[in-house]
């Protein structure tokens, strides 16, 4: 066991195909290479790695395999996929439902991290709009005339998440009788350009920003605080401060959960206590994330170095 | 004649006003189409789909497997490609393989490609060819380079090969022509991600699914091309072969194919740049490689190395193109001698392959190009952008919202004002006077199934900014082809810009582009013009190249000027290769639709990606299909006139 620990540092995706040959796996765990997809967000890029070292030191074959966030269902229920490490409450709810509708695919639990999504501003626009965070001073017509555009005005501009997020943004304004106007980015690169584009300018910006990402630690702001989410305030008009309608208050947070393809319990018993095992919480990934995105570390030196400073962790998820 | 034409249209559209102005009130039907009248096509498809993944069978073997058979049958020249260009010869797979033999290294690769270079079109191309490389290396990207070549090196010539047979057929039965275009129209023109979820369970998840995919996008303009090429041969040499003696297959492939390369090489040329165009979504499918690295770098908002990663995809393009190019005009020489004697080059590429594995083993730095020769563009790209963004964003916000408020809101309310049944009837006649009944009833009932199946709205916004798009891109690349046609060395600059447009991925110039234009419909417009220029530009240069000059040389004789030559003479002949880069510039804007979703437009292409999202493969094809119908309503349209216009200044010249 103490020379494999020698091998934990790889260098990149690429040469990991080199690595180690299995021996400490269960008897019965098939020596097939267990599939974990990639997404193209950072956060998810730590966590899959992490848990593909995991699995490598516990002498399974690991193969990371690029895939799209929602595409891979297609994978992960005909057995070409095996591990998604986050499929987010807030984003991937709906196809994850459909996908384990079918029996072929597997909750494998969450991961201990959790999604927090709100509408955020960039400091400087404190000044602006001295009420916030308060969700109440965006009610001010000279605060919400601080946030519009030419396009907009007078009312505020909210940029919104894609709309395959959902996010309810258009009924909370609504609800909450909002003198804004939302405005839906197609994807969340889109998003996180124009928060720069502004940022850069030190332009009026109200827009959905999510955690654990790095903007929140690259850029200095914060997130308007809306009544807080409870299941009635979705549900049932009555509750909230408007009574009759419901989305008035702010976002849950989610869950970031793990799923996989059904048939990993038979074929990697060992592999798939160690992946339901497998917890991370949100300081812990804000700070990898961080220390890749802002600082220039790889994702390979990161999780080796999470892997040297959490050993016993680790090992507990693998039996050892 | 004239005047009875006349007499229709007034008709039509005093009807249409009708309609138009009083039916709001009155016939609220005419605007949205009642719940009750809607198709519910969505859910048929998706029943279908069902079924086909799951029972379908041939009695032996079920559906799913025999398309998971050929998806094997792929993959097996896919890992080939793959281990000798990336991962090396493996034994076992994933994480515990070990490596029998060590992929071609750098220098090898670089090598031996230079060196069909050198062959093909002498010195100048092996330099470009080993500078392209050298780039790629340079800049760090040879790893994703070599995964992306491998499965493009795969798909190139499946597609290639396709298409020209399907060309072939095509020209040789007319009944085969008409029944492949509709085809032809529907898988350019359904976007990617209306099928892919189908796709993915009948091929599985990885590299074969995505060459599947390519093959499905990039194939139609070969077989459009190869047909187009085909027809066009002249008749006296198809005259001179039967003279001779030919066989059919003789006719075929010594006389006809032979004369038709030009044309068929532009269909390699598209087969190449639309696969390499499918790289992104290629990696979104477990495909890996360039596609990837461009959207984890987009991710972060990192432009230079989504920069960096776009311009290697446009390296290896401009590699595949200009050495599939030279290497069909090649004239064959035979040399006398022995085998060495005659073959040079190709014993001159095995002793680089085994010198460069030799060397490779022997020095490390010569198998893996070392990471301390890498360069890079850091944040430059980045700052740029931010500097634009500081010191220029209020002008640039002021033109974007001159050019929004006064030409595309108003267009897109105006189209979005109009009845879905005085839309399909005008259509309707349209049709009638220009290809009659039939294709009349076509264009009507193509435009109501939009209708009907409750897309109208959004098929309205995807007709505003595709038809915005492809009208600026025409009055841009037309005029740029006929310039270029006539300047060698201009049209090299602009195949290069092109090309490079056609390959870069548009989510490297999207994301600066949203920084400045912010989310919308503006955004979407520059990225499909960027796009949907490059077919106008380079069928009309085909197309004018294609002019015999005895024509010009006859008219300049009759004391023609320079301005009537290309009027009267240069443009009219070369026609039917302009409209075909319209019928393409169309095709192009639309299959741009799932990307414009991605900068928040509220049009077809939207539709199709919350489908994907919400993993309902009916609604995204009901909306896919939308696409479709709109793509075919154009294109027959404008043959029509084209036809149309034809015949009556009695030009009876065959085309496309």
């Amino acid at each position: 066991m103490t020379d494999k620990t020698s091998f934990r540092v790889r260098g990149g995706i690429a040469a990991s195909v080199l690595t180690l040959i299995a021996s400490g796996a269960l008897a019965q765990d098939s020596a097939d290479p267990i599939r974990l997809t990639l997404h193209d967000w950072t956060g998810q890029l730590i966590t899959t790695q992490l848990m593909g070292e995991v699995l490598k030191q516990a002498g399974y074959s690991v193969e990371y395999v690029q895939a799209d966030y929602l595409a891979q269902f297609a994978g992960l229920e005909t057995g070409d996929l095996h591990v998604a490490m986050e499929m987010w409450e807030t984003t991937g709810r709906e196809a994850m439902d459909a996908a384990t509708a079918t029996g072929k695919v597997e909750n494998f639990g969450p991961t201990g991290m959790k999604a927090k999504e709100e509408w955020w501003y960039p400091a400087y626009m404190a000044e602006k709009c001295p009420g916030l965070p308060n969700w109440e001073a965006l009610k001010e017509p000279a605060c919400a005339e601080a946030f519009s555009t030419a396009e907009t005005a007078p009312k505020g501009r909210y940029l919104g998440g894609p709309v395959t997020w959902g996010g309810f943004d258009d009924e909370r304004v609504e609800a909450l009788d909002l003198p804004f106007e939302v405005i839906h980015a197609g994807t969340d690169a889109a998003l996180f350009a124009e928060l720069e584009s502004a940022y850069q300018r030190q332009a009026p910006v109200m827009l959905w920003i999510y955690a654990p990402h790095w903007a929140p630690a690259k850029y200095d702001g914060a997130w308007v605080e809306f009544p807080e989410y409870t299941a009635e305030c979705y549900n049932d008009p009555a509750w909230g401060g408007n009574p009759d309608a419901a989305y008035d208050c702010g976002k849950p947070f989610g869950e970031i959960w793990k799923v996989g393809w059904a048939g990993v319990k038979d074929k990697w018993p060992g592999a798939h206590a160690a992946i339901t095992a497998f917890t991370i919480d949100n300081d812990e990934m804000g700070a990898m994330i961080t220390e890749v995105d802002l600082n220039g570390k790889t994702v390979d030196e990161v999780t080796a170095a999470w892997m040297g400073a959490n050993e016993a962790r680790w090992k507990g998820w693998i039996g050892q | 004649m004239a005047g009875r034409g006349i007499a229709v249209w007034a008709l039509a559209l005093g009807l249409f006003a009708l309609v138009w102005q009083v039916g709001a009130t009155a016939l609220p039907w005419a605007f949205e189409v009642p719940k009750g009248w809607t198709l519910p096509a969505a859910r048929w498809i998706t029943g279908f789909t069902k079924w086909l993944l799951n029972e379908a069978s041939f009695g032996l073997f079920t559906f799913a497997e025999l398309t998971r058979f050929i998806a094997a049958v792929i993959d097996v020249p896919y890992r080939v490609a793959l281990s000798v260009l990336s991962t090396g010869v493996l034994s076992g797979r994933g994480s515990a393989a070990i490596v029998l033999l060590p992929p071609l290294p750098w220098l090898g690769v670089a090598l031996v490609f230079a060196l069909f270079g050198l062959w093909a079109g002498g010195r100048a191309l092996g330099l470009l060819v080993l500078g392209c490389f050298v780039f790629i290396l340079a800049f760090g990207q040879w790893q994703s380079a070599m995964v992306t070549l491998a499965s493009i090196l795969v798909a190139v010539p499946m597609g290639v090969a396709g298409g020209v047979t399907l060309g072939i057929l095509a020209w040789r039965h007319p009944w085969f022509s008409r029944a492949i275009r509709p085809v032809l129209d529907l898988m350019q023109t359904i976007p990617v991600f209306a099928y892919l979820v189908p796709i993915l369970f009948l091929f599985g998840f990885g590299p074969t699914a995505a060459v599947v995919a390519t093959l499905i996008y990039a194939m139609p303009p070969m077989t459009r091309v190869a047909e187009l090429a085909l027809s066009r041969v002249p008749a006296e040499l198809t005259d001179l072969g039967r003279m001779v003696g030919c066989t059919p297959r003789q006719m075929l492939w010594r006389v006809v194919v032979p004369s038709a390369r030009d044309g068929l090489m532009v269909g390699v040329n598209q087969v190449i740049m639309l696969s390499l165009n499918m790289v992104i979504i290629a990696s979104m499918i477990g495909a890996g490689g360039l596609g990837f690295d461009v959207l984890a770098a987009l991710r972060k908002l990192d432009f230079g190395a989504g920069l960096e990663a776009g311009l290697a995809i446009v390296a290896l393009a401009v590699v595949l193109d200009r050495l599939s190019q030279a290497a069909a005009r090649r004239r064959g020489d035979p040399r006398p001698g022995g085998w060495l004697a005659r073959h040079p080059y190709l014993a001159g590429g095995v002793a680089t392959v085994l010198v460069a594995v030799l060397a490779g083993l022997m020095v490390p730095a010569l198998q893996r190009w070392p990471v301390a020769w890498e360069l890079s563009t850091g944040s430059f790209w980045s700052r740029v952008v931010e500097w634009i963004n500081v010191n220029y964003f209020d002008t640039i916000e002021a033109v974007k919202n001159a050019i929004l408020l006064n030409v595309l809101v108003p267009f897109k309310r105006f189209l979005l004002g109009l009845p879905w049944i005085g839309v399909a009837g005008l259509l309707g006649v349209a049709g009638w006077r220009l290809g009659g009944a039939r294709l009349a009833a076509l264009v009507a009932a193509l435009a109501t199934l939009i209708a009907v199946t409750g897309q109208w709205e959004k098929a309205m916004i995807t007709v505003y900014l595709c038809g915005i798009s492809v009208l600026f891109a025409m009055i841009i690349g037309v005029p740029l082809g006929i310039l270029a046609a006539e300047r060698a060395r201009l049209w090299s600059v602009v195949r290069i810009v092109i090309d490079t447009l056609q390959t870069l991925p548009s989510f490297v110039y999207l994301m600066p582009a949203v920084m400045l234009f912010r989310v919308g419909d503006f955004t979407a417009m520059i990225a499909v013009i960027a796009y949907a220029v490059a077919p106008a530009i380079r069928y009309t240069v085909l197309g004018l190249a294609g002019v015999d000059p005895r024509l010009v040389e006859a008219g300049r004789a009759m004391g023609a000027t320079g301005v009537q030559i290309l009027w009267r003479i240069r443009l009219r002949l070369a026609l039917p290769e302009i409209l075909l880069g319209l019928n393409q510039t169309i095709m192009f804007a639309l299959s741009m639709l799932v990307i414009t979703a991605l900068v928040g437009t509220r049009d077809l292409g939207q539709e199709v990606y919350i489908a994907l999202t919400k993993a309902d493969p009916g609604r995204g094809l009901v909306a896919g299909l939308a696409v479709a119908f709109i793509a075919i309503i154009a294109d027959r349209l404008i043959q029509a006139a084209a036809r149309a216009a034809r015949a009556r200044l009695g030009l009876a010249e065959a085309g496309a």
